[in-house]
Protein backbone atom coordinates (compact mmCIF):
# COMPACT_ATOMS: atom_id res chain seq x y z
CA UNK A 1 0.00 0.00 0.00
CA UNK A 2 0.98 3.65 -0.69
CA UNK A 3 1.57 5.21 2.51
CA UNK A 4 -0.84 7.55 3.44
CA UNK A 5 -2.39 9.30 6.54
CA UNK A 6 -5.36 8.25 8.98
CA UNK A 7 -8.00 10.22 11.00
CA UNK A 8 -10.86 9.10 12.97
CA UNK A 9 -13.84 11.41 13.18
CA UNK A 10 -16.81 11.82 15.21
CA UNK A 11 -18.96 13.64 13.26
CA UNK A 12 -20.25 13.51 9.51
CA UNK A 13 -19.63 17.20 8.36
CA UNK A 14 -15.99 16.97 9.16
CA UNK A 15 -15.67 13.59 7.60
CA UNK A 16 -16.77 15.13 4.43
CA UNK A 17 -14.91 18.42 5.00
CA UNK A 18 -11.85 16.51 4.43
CA UNK A 19 -12.73 14.78 1.35
CA UNK A 20 -14.21 17.74 0.05
CA UNK A 21 -10.77 19.42 0.56
CA UNK A 22 -8.53 16.40 -0.35
CA UNK A 23 -9.78 14.99 -3.41
CA UNK A 24 -7.31 12.04 -2.56
CA UNK A 25 -8.55 10.76 0.55
CA UNK A 26 -11.27 8.28 1.49
CA UNK A 27 -13.99 7.08 4.10
CA UNK A 28 -12.92 3.93 5.82
CA UNK A 29 -14.98 1.77 7.75
CA UNK A 30 -14.66 -2.11 7.50
CA UNK A 31 -11.95 -2.08 5.59
CA UNK A 32 -11.84 -5.52 3.98
CA UNK A 33 -13.32 -3.90 0.34
CA UNK A 34 -10.51 -0.69 0.69
CA UNK A 35 -7.82 -2.20 1.46
CA UNK A 36 -7.95 -4.91 -0.56
CA UNK A 37 -8.19 -2.57 -3.52
CA UNK A 38 -5.17 -0.58 -1.99
CA UNK A 39 -2.68 -3.35 -1.79
CA UNK A 40 -3.55 -4.27 -5.17
CA UNK A 41 -2.73 -0.75 -6.40
CA UNK A 42 -6.27 -0.25 -7.91
CA UNK A 43 -6.58 2.34 -5.66
CA UNK A 44 -3.90 4.55 -3.83
CA UNK A 45 -5.66 6.92 -1.37
CA UNK A 46 -3.22 10.48 0.59
CA UNK A 47 -5.41 9.89 3.28
CA UNK A 48 -8.05 7.00 5.46
CA UNK A 49 -10.73 9.22 7.09
CA UNK A 50 -11.92 6.82 10.01
CA UNK A 51 -15.77 6.72 10.23
CA UNK A 52 -16.75 4.35 12.25
CA UNK A 53 -17.50 6.86 15.13
CA UNK A 54 -20.47 8.19 13.08
CA UNK A 55 -23.74 7.63 14.84
CA UNK A 56 -24.89 5.58 11.46
CA UNK A 57 -25.90 2.66 13.59
CA UNK A 58 -28.77 0.73 14.46
CA UNK A 59 -31.66 -1.72 13.20
CA UNK A 60 -35.31 -1.14 13.76
CA UNK A 61 -38.67 -0.96 12.15
CA UNK A 62 -39.79 2.84 11.48
CA UNK A 63 -42.40 4.34 9.75
CA UNK A 64 -41.13 4.15 6.82
CA UNK A 65 -39.70 0.33 6.82
CA UNK A 66 -36.83 -1.05 8.43
CA UNK A 67 -34.10 1.07 9.11
CA UNK A 68 -30.52 0.08 8.57
CA UNK A 69 -27.40 2.40 9.99
CA UNK A 70 -24.56 2.22 7.08
CA UNK A 71 -22.16 1.23 10.21
CA UNK A 72 -23.45 -1.67 10.93
CA UNK A 73 -21.90 -4.80 10.27
CA UNK A 74 -22.88 -7.54 7.48
CA UNK A 75 -23.07 -10.17 10.31
CA UNK A 76 -25.07 -8.29 12.86
CA UNK A 77 -27.94 -7.37 10.21
CA UNK A 78 -27.64 -10.53 8.61
CA UNK A 79 -28.87 -12.17 11.89
CA UNK A 80 -30.68 -9.68 13.48
CA UNK A 81 -34.41 -10.93 14.41
CA UNK A 82 -36.59 -8.32 12.88
CA UNK A 83 -34.43 -8.63 9.30
CA UNK A 84 -34.64 -12.50 9.50
CA UNK A 85 -38.38 -12.68 10.09
CA UNK A 86 -39.69 -9.62 7.93
CA UNK A 87 -37.05 -9.63 5.42
CA UNK A 88 -35.53 -13.09 4.75
CA UNK A 89 -34.17 -11.76 1.55
CA UNK A 90 -31.39 -9.58 2.95
CA UNK A 91 -30.62 -11.63 5.72
CA UNK A 92 -30.16 -14.99 3.59
CA UNK A 93 -27.84 -12.50 0.92
CA UNK A 94 -25.57 -11.42 3.17
CA UNK A 95 -25.21 -15.12 5.24
CA UNK A 96 -24.52 -16.32 1.87
CA UNK A 97 -21.59 -13.61 1.54
CA UNK A 98 -17.94 -13.61 2.12
CA UNK A 99 -16.90 -15.42 5.01
CA UNK A 100 -17.92 -15.13 9.22
CA UNK A 101 -14.48 -13.16 9.25
CA UNK A 102 -15.69 -10.50 6.18
CA UNK A 103 -18.81 -10.49 7.64
CA UNK A 104 -18.05 -9.26 11.41
CA UNK A 105 -15.87 -6.77 9.51
CA UNK A 106 -17.56 -5.30 6.63
CA UNK A 107 -20.00 -2.48 7.20
CA UNK A 108 -23.65 -2.37 5.19
CA UNK A 109 -22.83 1.12 3.51
CA UNK A 110 -19.16 -0.18 2.25
CA UNK A 111 -20.80 -3.57 1.01
CA UNK A 112 -22.86 -1.54 -1.55
CA UNK A 113 -20.27 0.36 -2.83
CA UNK A 114 -17.37 -2.51 -3.50
CA UNK A 115 -16.12 -3.07 -6.51
CA UNK A 116 -16.13 -5.14 -9.34
CA UNK A 117 -14.01 -8.95 -8.97
CA UNK A 118 -13.19 -8.59 -12.98
CA UNK A 119 -9.81 -10.26 -13.43
CA UNK A 120 -8.95 -7.32 -16.14
CA UNK A 121 -9.88 -4.55 -13.72
CA UNK A 122 -8.13 -6.20 -10.34
CA UNK A 123 -4.22 -6.90 -12.36
CA UNK A 124 -3.08 -3.66 -13.42
CA UNK A 125 -0.77 -5.01 -15.89
CA UNK A 126 -3.82 -4.74 -18.01
CA UNK A 127 -6.29 -1.53 -19.59
CA UNK A 128 -9.39 -1.04 -17.64
CA UNK A 129 -11.83 1.19 -19.18
CA UNK A 130 -13.82 1.25 -14.98
CA UNK A 131 -9.62 2.21 -13.72
CA UNK A 132 -8.38 3.87 -16.57
CA UNK A 133 -11.12 5.61 -18.89
CA UNK A 134 -10.30 4.83 -22.08
CA UNK A 135 -7.27 2.60 -22.12
CA UNK A 136 -9.83 -0.66 -23.19
CA UNK A 137 -11.61 -3.58 -21.83
CA UNK A 138 -9.67 -6.71 -22.91
CA UNK A 139 -12.82 -8.31 -20.98
CA UNK A 140 -14.67 -8.08 -24.54
CA UNK A 141 -12.75 -10.85 -26.01
CA UNK A 142 -11.08 -11.99 -23.19
CA UNK A 143 -11.78 -14.26 -19.71
CA UNK A 144 -14.88 -13.42 -19.84
CA UNK A 145 -17.14 -16.26 -18.18
CA UNK A 146 -17.71 -14.86 -14.94
CA UNK A 147 -18.55 -11.33 -16.61
CA UNK A 148 -22.28 -10.09 -17.35
CA UNK A 149 -24.65 -10.22 -19.45
CA UNK A 150 -27.41 -7.81 -18.76
CA UNK A 151 -27.19 -3.91 -18.74
CA UNK A 152 -23.34 -4.31 -20.32
CA UNK A 153 -21.72 -2.08 -22.87
CA UNK A 154 -18.55 -2.16 -25.31
CA UNK A 155 -16.43 -0.37 -22.88
CA UNK A 156 -17.25 -3.07 -19.86
CA UNK A 157 -18.92 -6.20 -18.89
CA UNK A 158 -18.13 -6.25 -15.33
CA UNK A 159 -20.08 -6.77 -12.41
CA UNK A 160 -19.80 -3.48 -11.30
CA UNK A 161 -21.48 -4.71 -7.70
CA UNK A 162 -20.56 -8.00 -7.34
CA UNK A 163 -22.48 -8.44 -3.87
CA UNK A 164 -25.66 -10.40 -3.13
CA UNK A 165 -26.93 -7.75 -0.54
CA UNK A 166 -27.33 -5.10 -3.51
CA UNK A 167 -29.40 -7.74 -5.40
CA UNK A 168 -32.03 -8.54 -2.24
CA UNK A 169 -32.08 -4.72 -1.66
CA UNK A 170 -33.15 -3.42 -5.06
CA UNK A 171 -35.67 -6.34 -5.47
CA UNK A 172 -37.46 -4.64 -2.17
CA UNK A 173 -36.94 -1.25 -3.45
CA UNK A 174 -34.21 0.12 -0.82
CA UNK A 175 -33.73 3.79 -0.01
CA UNK A 176 -30.28 4.87 0.28
CA UNK A 177 -30.40 8.20 2.61
CA UNK A 178 -26.91 10.30 1.67
CA UNK A 179 -25.17 12.98 3.12
CA UNK A 180 -23.29 15.43 1.26
CA UNK A 181 -20.29 17.96 2.58
CA UNK A 182 -22.69 20.72 3.40
CA UNK A 183 -24.43 18.48 5.70
CA UNK A 184 -28.04 17.61 3.56
CA UNK A 185 -29.49 14.63 3.22
CA UNK A 186 -31.02 13.50 0.38
CA UNK A 187 -32.69 9.89 -0.47
CA UNK A 188 -32.26 7.67 -3.30
CA UNK A 189 -33.71 4.72 -4.35
CA UNK A 190 -30.83 1.98 -4.77
CA UNK A 191 -32.19 1.16 -8.12
CA UNK A 192 -31.48 4.79 -9.15
CA UNK A 193 -28.10 4.68 -7.37
CA UNK A 194 -25.97 2.16 -9.56
CA UNK A 195 -24.83 3.62 -12.91
CA UNK A 196 -24.54 1.73 -16.01
CA UNK A 197 -21.38 1.47 -17.90
CA UNK A 198 -22.75 2.93 -21.08
CA UNK A 199 -18.91 4.75 -22.09
CA UNK A 200 -18.13 5.65 -18.48
CA UNK A 201 -17.71 2.31 -16.50
CA UNK A 202 -15.53 4.18 -13.96
CA UNK A 203 -18.74 6.21 -12.95
CA UNK A 204 -20.13 3.31 -10.73
CA UNK A 205 -22.72 5.33 -8.41
CA UNK A 206 -24.25 8.90 -7.85
CA UNK A 207 -22.45 9.45 -5.17
CA UNK A 208 -20.97 12.72 -4.76
CA UNK A 209 -17.10 13.20 -4.01
CA UNK A 210 -17.19 13.11 -0.09
CA UNK A 211 -20.66 12.37 -0.43
CA UNK A 212 -21.38 9.36 2.73
CA UNK A 213 -24.06 6.58 2.87
CA UNK A 214 -25.82 7.14 6.32
CA UNK A 215 -28.68 4.41 6.25
CA UNK A 216 -30.53 2.10 3.96
CA UNK A 217 -34.52 2.18 4.24
CA UNK A 218 -36.62 -0.68 3.32
CA UNK A 219 -40.68 -0.90 3.00
CA UNK A 220 -42.26 -2.95 4.80
CA UNK A 221 -44.44 -5.31 2.58
CA UNK A 222 -46.11 -8.87 2.07
CA UNK A 223 -43.52 -8.73 -0.80
CA UNK A 224 -40.89 -8.38 1.30
CA UNK A 225 -42.06 -11.09 4.19
CA UNK A 226 -42.51 -13.63 2.06
CA UNK A 227 -38.81 -13.28 0.15
CA UNK A 228 -35.81 -15.45 -0.31
CA UNK A 229 -32.24 -15.12 -1.93
CA UNK A 230 -30.89 -17.97 -3.73
CA UNK A 231 -27.60 -18.06 -4.68
CA UNK A 232 -25.85 -20.12 -7.02
CA UNK A 233 -22.15 -20.81 -7.60
CA UNK A 234 -19.08 -22.78 -8.05
CA UNK A 235 -18.73 -24.36 -4.56
CA UNK A 236 -20.82 -24.55 -1.70
CA UNK A 237 -19.61 -21.65 0.61
CA UNK A 238 -17.37 -18.74 0.25
CA UNK A 239 -17.60 -17.51 -3.78
CA UNK A 240 -19.43 -15.07 -5.20
CA UNK A 241 -22.34 -15.91 -7.47
CA UNK A 242 -22.44 -17.11 -10.84
CA UNK A 243 -25.79 -16.39 -11.27
CA UNK A 244 -28.67 -15.40 -7.97
CA UNK A 245 -31.99 -13.79 -7.67
CA UNK A 246 -33.63 -12.40 -5.09
CA UNK A 247 -37.50 -12.67 -5.25
CA UNK A 248 -40.87 -11.60 -3.01
CA UNK A 249 -44.08 -12.58 -3.70
CA UNK A 250 -47.34 -11.86 -2.17
CA UNK A 251 -49.10 -14.87 -3.29
CA UNK A 252 -53.13 -15.54 -2.26
CA UNK A 253 -55.46 -18.17 -3.30
CA UNK A 254 -52.56 -19.16 -5.61
CA UNK A 255 -52.57 -15.94 -7.72
CA UNK A 256 -49.64 -13.58 -7.59
CA UNK A 257 -50.78 -10.02 -5.80
CA UNK A 258 -46.97 -8.47 -5.94
CA UNK A 259 -44.24 -9.92 -7.10
CA UNK A 260 -40.36 -8.46 -6.88
CA UNK A 261 -37.49 -9.74 -8.75
CA UNK A 262 -34.20 -9.11 -9.51
CA UNK A 263 -30.95 -10.96 -10.46
CA UNK A 264 -27.14 -10.79 -9.34
CA UNK A 265 -23.91 -12.15 -10.91
CA UNK A 266 -25.53 -11.53 -14.58
CA UNK A 267 -26.45 -7.66 -14.63
CA UNK A 268 -23.59 -4.68 -15.14
CA UNK A 269 -25.52 -3.60 -11.94
CA UNK A 270 -27.75 -5.15 -9.53
CA UNK A 271 -30.72 -6.04 -11.94
CA UNK A 272 -34.07 -5.33 -11.07
CA UNK A 273 -36.27 -6.60 -13.55
CA UNK A 274 -39.10 -5.14 -13.70
CA UNK A 275 -40.55 -7.37 -17.47
CA UNK A 276 -40.54 -10.27 -14.82
CA UNK A 277 -42.79 -8.89 -11.81
CA UNK A 278 -45.48 -7.72 -14.99
CA UNK A 279 -45.90 -10.93 -15.79
CA UNK A 280 -45.87 -12.70 -12.17
CA UNK A 281 -48.14 -9.67 -11.07
CA UNK A 282 -51.90 -11.01 -11.45
CA UNK A 283 -50.71 -14.52 -13.12
CA UNK A 284 -51.28 -17.81 -11.24
CA UNK A 285 -48.43 -18.66 -8.90
CA UNK A 286 -47.38 -22.20 -11.42
CA UNK A 287 -44.70 -23.16 -13.49
CA UNK A 288 -45.45 -21.59 -16.57
CA UNK A 289 -45.64 -18.14 -15.29
CA UNK A 290 -42.47 -18.57 -13.24
CA UNK A 291 -40.88 -19.62 -17.19
CA UNK A 292 -42.44 -16.78 -18.63
CA UNK A 293 -41.01 -14.39 -16.04
CA UNK A 294 -37.54 -15.66 -16.21
CA UNK A 295 -37.83 -15.68 -20.07
CA UNK A 296 -38.92 -11.91 -19.79
CA UNK A 297 -36.69 -11.07 -17.11
CA UNK A 298 -33.25 -12.71 -19.67
CA UNK A 299 -34.80 -11.24 -23.13
CA UNK A 300 -32.11 -8.12 -23.26
CA UNK A 301 -29.16 -10.44 -22.33
CA UNK A 302 -25.96 -9.90 -24.27
CA UNK A 303 -23.57 -12.50 -23.25
CA UNK A 304 -20.04 -12.73 -25.22
CA UNK A 305 -17.73 -15.68 -26.07
CA UNK A 306 -17.78 -17.65 -22.51
CA UNK A 307 -20.72 -16.47 -20.61
CA UNK A 308 -23.49 -17.90 -22.57
CA UNK A 309 -24.48 -20.55 -20.10
CA UNK A 310 -25.31 -17.50 -17.54
CA UNK A 311 -28.86 -17.06 -19.74
CA UNK A 312 -29.94 -20.56 -18.99
CA UNK A 313 -28.36 -20.48 -15.33
CA UNK A 314 -30.35 -17.27 -14.60
CA UNK A 315 -33.22 -18.64 -16.16
CA UNK A 316 -33.55 -21.52 -14.16
CA UNK A 317 -32.07 -19.68 -10.74
CA UNK A 318 -35.18 -17.64 -10.92
CA UNK A 319 -37.64 -20.28 -11.52
CA UNK A 320 -35.88 -22.50 -8.79
CA UNK A 321 -36.10 -19.37 -6.55
CA UNK A 322 -39.66 -18.48 -7.76
CA UNK A 323 -40.74 -22.67 -6.98
CA UNK A 324 -38.80 -22.86 -3.24
CA UNK A 325 -40.61 -19.30 -2.40
CA UNK A 326 -44.16 -20.51 -3.18
CA UNK A 327 -43.45 -24.20 -1.75
CA UNK A 328 -42.67 -22.25 1.51
CA UNK A 329 -46.17 -21.78 3.73
CA UNK B 1 -8.69 5.40 19.09
CA UNK B 2 -10.00 6.81 22.84
CA UNK B 3 -12.25 9.74 22.93
CA UNK B 4 -9.77 11.60 24.06
CA UNK B 5 -8.54 12.72 20.66
CA UNK B 6 -11.71 14.56 20.53
CA UNK B 7 -13.52 17.39 21.66
CA UNK B 8 -16.89 19.51 20.87
CA UNK B 9 -14.94 23.09 21.78
CA UNK B 10 -13.19 24.24 19.17
CA UNK B 11 -12.52 27.45 20.62
CA UNK B 12 -10.64 25.62 23.07
CA UNK B 13 -7.92 24.20 21.18
CA UNK B 14 -4.19 24.54 22.72
CA UNK B 15 -2.40 26.51 19.98
CA UNK B 16 0.37 24.03 20.16
CA UNK B 17 3.37 22.91 17.78
CA UNK B 18 0.84 19.68 16.60
CA UNK B 19 -1.34 21.93 14.91
CA UNK B 20 1.24 24.20 13.63
CA UNK B 21 2.98 21.62 12.46
CA UNK B 22 -0.21 20.77 10.52
CA UNK B 23 -1.10 23.93 9.00
CA UNK B 24 2.54 24.25 7.28
CA UNK B 25 1.97 20.75 6.02
CA UNK B 26 -1.64 22.00 4.17
CA UNK B 27 -0.36 25.10 3.51
CA UNK B 28 2.75 23.53 1.82
CA UNK B 29 -0.13 22.15 -0.59
CA UNK B 30 -2.54 24.54 -0.70
CA UNK B 31 -0.59 27.54 -0.14
CA UNK B 32 -1.64 30.41 -2.60
CA UNK B 33 -5.63 28.66 -2.14
CA UNK B 34 -6.24 29.66 1.12
CA UNK B 35 -8.77 31.78 1.72
CA UNK B 36 -10.25 32.96 5.65
CA UNK B 37 -13.16 30.71 5.45
CA UNK B 38 -10.51 27.48 4.69
CA UNK B 39 -8.36 28.29 7.46
CA UNK B 40 -11.00 28.21 10.00
CA UNK B 41 -12.24 25.06 8.67
CA UNK B 42 -8.79 23.32 8.74
CA UNK B 43 -8.31 24.98 12.16
CA UNK B 44 -11.29 23.53 13.56
CA UNK B 45 -10.74 19.98 11.77
CA UNK B 46 -7.21 19.78 13.67
CA UNK B 47 -9.21 20.47 16.88
CA UNK B 48 -11.71 17.38 16.39
CA UNK B 49 -9.43 15.41 15.00
CA UNK B 50 -6.02 13.66 15.27
CA UNK B 51 -4.24 13.40 12.09
CA UNK B 52 -1.99 10.33 12.56
CA UNK B 53 0.60 10.66 9.79
CA UNK B 54 4.30 8.87 9.33
CA UNK B 55 5.62 6.85 12.39
CA UNK B 56 3.69 7.24 15.47
CA UNK B 57 2.60 6.19 18.42
CA UNK B 58 0.12 3.04 19.07
CA UNK B 59 -1.31 0.95 21.82
CA UNK B 60 -2.51 -2.33 21.31
CA UNK B 61 -3.92 -4.79 23.78
CA UNK B 62 -2.94 -8.65 22.88
CA UNK B 63 -3.83 -11.16 24.23
CA UNK B 64 -4.41 -9.42 28.01
CA UNK B 65 -0.97 -6.82 27.77
CA UNK B 66 -0.88 -3.24 26.07
CA UNK B 67 2.26 -2.91 23.91
CA UNK B 68 3.01 -0.01 22.17
CA UNK B 69 4.66 0.38 18.81
CA UNK B 70 5.72 2.81 16.26
CA UNK B 71 4.29 2.45 12.94
CA UNK B 72 3.01 4.09 9.97
CA UNK B 73 -1.23 4.42 9.78
CA UNK B 74 -0.87 2.03 6.76
CA UNK B 75 0.41 -1.28 8.56
CA UNK B 76 -1.95 -3.54 9.20
CA UNK B 77 -3.35 -5.29 12.52
CA UNK B 78 -1.08 -8.49 10.64
CA UNK B 79 2.08 -7.08 10.22
CA UNK B 80 1.79 -5.23 13.91
CA UNK B 81 1.62 -8.37 15.32
CA UNK B 82 3.93 -10.73 12.70
CA UNK B 83 6.60 -7.52 12.83
CA UNK B 84 6.23 -5.16 15.43
CA UNK B 85 5.09 -7.47 18.68
CA UNK B 86 6.80 -10.77 16.98
CA UNK B 87 3.44 -12.50 17.71
CA UNK B 88 4.47 -14.87 14.54
CA UNK B 89 1.53 -17.44 15.15
CA UNK B 90 -0.75 -15.59 13.28
CA UNK B 91 0.03 -16.42 9.49
CA UNK B 92 0.19 -14.28 5.89
CA UNK B 93 -1.38 -16.18 3.40
CA UNK B 94 -3.20 -14.23 0.64
CA UNK B 95 -2.76 -11.04 2.47
CA UNK B 96 -6.12 -10.13 0.74
CA UNK B 97 -9.04 -11.35 3.24
CA UNK B 98 -9.52 -14.80 0.89
CA UNK B 99 -8.07 -17.31 3.00
CA UNK B 100 -8.39 -16.68 6.97
CA UNK B 101 -4.72 -17.68 8.31
CA UNK B 102 -4.74 -14.09 9.77
CA UNK B 103 -7.80 -14.76 11.75
CA UNK B 104 -7.68 -13.13 15.25
CA UNK B 105 -10.07 -11.90 17.50
CA UNK B 106 -10.98 -8.72 18.33
CA UNK B 107 -13.41 -7.80 20.85
CA UNK B 108 -14.42 -11.56 20.96
CA UNK B 109 -14.83 -11.49 17.07
CA UNK B 110 -13.43 -13.60 14.29
CA UNK B 111 -11.82 -10.95 12.01
CA UNK B 112 -9.07 -11.08 9.08
CA UNK B 113 -5.95 -9.01 10.59
CA UNK B 114 -4.89 -8.51 6.96
CA UNK B 115 -7.81 -6.55 6.28
CA UNK B 116 -7.55 -3.86 8.95
CA UNK B 117 -5.28 -1.24 10.18
CA UNK B 118 -3.25 -1.57 13.70
CA UNK B 119 -4.51 2.14 14.10
CA UNK B 120 -7.81 1.49 13.92
CA UNK B 121 -7.63 -1.66 16.54
CA UNK B 122 -6.66 0.73 19.55
CA UNK B 123 -8.51 0.37 22.73
CA UNK B 124 -10.05 -3.16 21.37
CA UNK B 125 -9.23 -6.51 22.49
CA UNK B 126 -6.99 -8.79 20.77
CA UNK B 127 -6.82 -12.26 20.93
CA UNK B 128 -4.10 -14.50 19.12
CA UNK B 129 -3.23 -17.82 19.27
CA UNK B 130 -0.43 -16.95 21.41
CA UNK B 131 -3.30 -15.82 24.13
CA UNK B 132 -5.08 -18.92 23.81
CA UNK B 133 -3.04 -21.59 26.39
CA UNK B 134 -2.85 -20.96 29.85
CA UNK B 135 0.52 -21.71 30.06
CA UNK B 136 1.00 -25.49 29.60
CA UNK B 137 -2.60 -26.09 29.67
CA UNK B 138 -3.57 -26.14 25.90
CA UNK B 139 -7.24 -24.85 24.77
CA UNK B 140 -9.60 -27.22 24.35
CA UNK B 141 -10.03 -26.07 20.73
CA UNK B 142 -6.06 -26.92 20.77
CA UNK B 143 -5.90 -29.85 22.23
CA UNK B 144 -9.14 -30.85 20.31
CA UNK B 145 -7.24 -30.07 16.73
CA UNK B 146 -4.24 -32.36 18.11
CA UNK B 147 -6.35 -35.12 19.00
CA UNK B 148 -8.17 -35.07 15.82
CA UNK B 149 -5.16 -34.51 13.74
CA UNK B 150 -6.77 -31.31 11.88
CA UNK B 151 -4.02 -30.20 10.30
CA UNK B 152 -1.09 -31.50 8.05
CA UNK B 153 1.39 -28.56 7.12
CA UNK B 154 0.19 -26.56 9.97
CA UNK B 155 0.17 -22.90 8.30
CA UNK B 156 -3.67 -22.72 8.52
CA UNK B 157 -4.08 -23.75 11.81
CA UNK B 158 -3.86 -20.96 13.90
CA UNK B 159 -6.17 -18.91 11.67
CA UNK B 160 -8.25 -22.31 11.56
CA UNK B 161 -8.13 -22.45 15.56
CA UNK B 162 -8.92 -18.91 16.52
CA UNK B 163 -12.20 -19.47 13.70
CA UNK B 164 -13.04 -22.59 15.71
CA UNK B 165 -13.11 -20.82 18.83
CA UNK B 166 -15.78 -18.23 17.51
CA UNK B 167 -17.86 -20.19 15.52
CA UNK B 168 -18.16 -22.60 18.51
CA UNK B 169 -19.05 -19.13 20.74
CA UNK B 170 -21.22 -17.96 18.10
CA UNK B 171 -23.67 -21.31 18.34
CA UNK B 172 -22.54 -21.86 14.34
CA UNK B 173 -21.04 -25.29 15.14
CA UNK B 174 -24.42 -27.28 16.55
CA UNK B 175 -24.32 -29.59 12.77
CA UNK B 176 -21.33 -30.91 10.57
CA UNK B 177 -22.67 -29.09 8.01
CA UNK B 178 -23.38 -25.96 9.93
CA UNK B 179 -19.86 -26.10 10.75
CA UNK B 180 -18.38 -26.89 7.40
CA UNK B 181 -20.93 -23.48 6.13
CA UNK B 182 -19.37 -21.36 9.20
CA UNK B 183 -15.50 -21.85 8.92
CA UNK B 184 -15.73 -21.44 5.25
CA UNK B 185 -13.45 -18.23 5.53
CA UNK B 186 -10.69 -20.99 6.56
CA UNK B 187 -8.85 -22.58 3.96
CA UNK B 188 -6.97 -25.67 4.08
CA UNK B 189 -4.76 -26.58 1.61
CA UNK B 190 -3.54 -29.90 2.83
CA UNK B 191 -7.11 -30.92 3.08
CA UNK B 192 -7.49 -31.37 6.78
CA UNK B 193 -11.30 -30.73 6.38
CA UNK B 194 -12.61 -33.38 8.00
CA UNK B 195 -10.55 -33.55 10.98
CA UNK B 196 -11.01 -30.02 11.58
CA UNK B 197 -14.83 -30.16 11.54
CA UNK B 198 -14.50 -33.07 13.99
CA UNK B 199 -12.42 -30.95 16.51
CA UNK B 200 -14.62 -28.16 16.34
CA UNK B 201 -17.81 -30.16 17.02
CA UNK B 202 -16.08 -32.04 19.97
CA UNK B 203 -15.26 -28.42 21.80
CA UNK B 204 -19.10 -27.47 20.76
CA UNK B 205 -20.52 -31.14 22.12
CA UNK B 206 -18.42 -30.38 25.47
CA UNK B 207 -19.45 -26.98 25.60
CA UNK B 208 -15.78 -25.24 26.19
CA UNK B 209 -15.21 -23.05 23.91
CA UNK B 210 -14.03 -19.89 25.54
CA UNK B 211 -11.21 -17.95 24.30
Amino acid sequence: MNNFAYQQVGKAKDATAILREDKQAAFIAGGTTLLDLMKTNIEQHSQLVDINLLPFKGIEQTSDGLRIGALERMSDVGENRLVLEQYPAISESLLLAASPQLRNMASIGGNLLQRTRCGYFRDVAFPCNKREPGSGCPAQKGDNRNLAILGVSDSCIANSNPGDLAVALVALDAVLTLENAKGKQRRVPLTNFYLLPGNTPHKETVLEPGELIVAVTVPTAAHARRSMYLKVRERTSYAYALASAAVGLDVQGGQIRSARVALGGVGAQPWRSLEAEKILTGAPATEATFRAAAAAALQGAQPREHNGYKVELAKNTLVRALFDLTAKV
Amino acid sequence: MTNDSFTDQPGAAPDDGSRRSFMKQAGGILGLALTPPFVSQAERLTALSRKVQGVSEMRLKVNGTVRVINAEPRVTLLDALREYLDLTGSKKGCDLGQCGACTVLVDGRRINSCLTLAVMNQGREITTIEGLAKGDDLHPMQAAFVKHDGFQCGYCTPGQILSGVACVNEGHATSDAQTREWMSGNLCRCGAYPNIVAAVREVQQKGGGKA
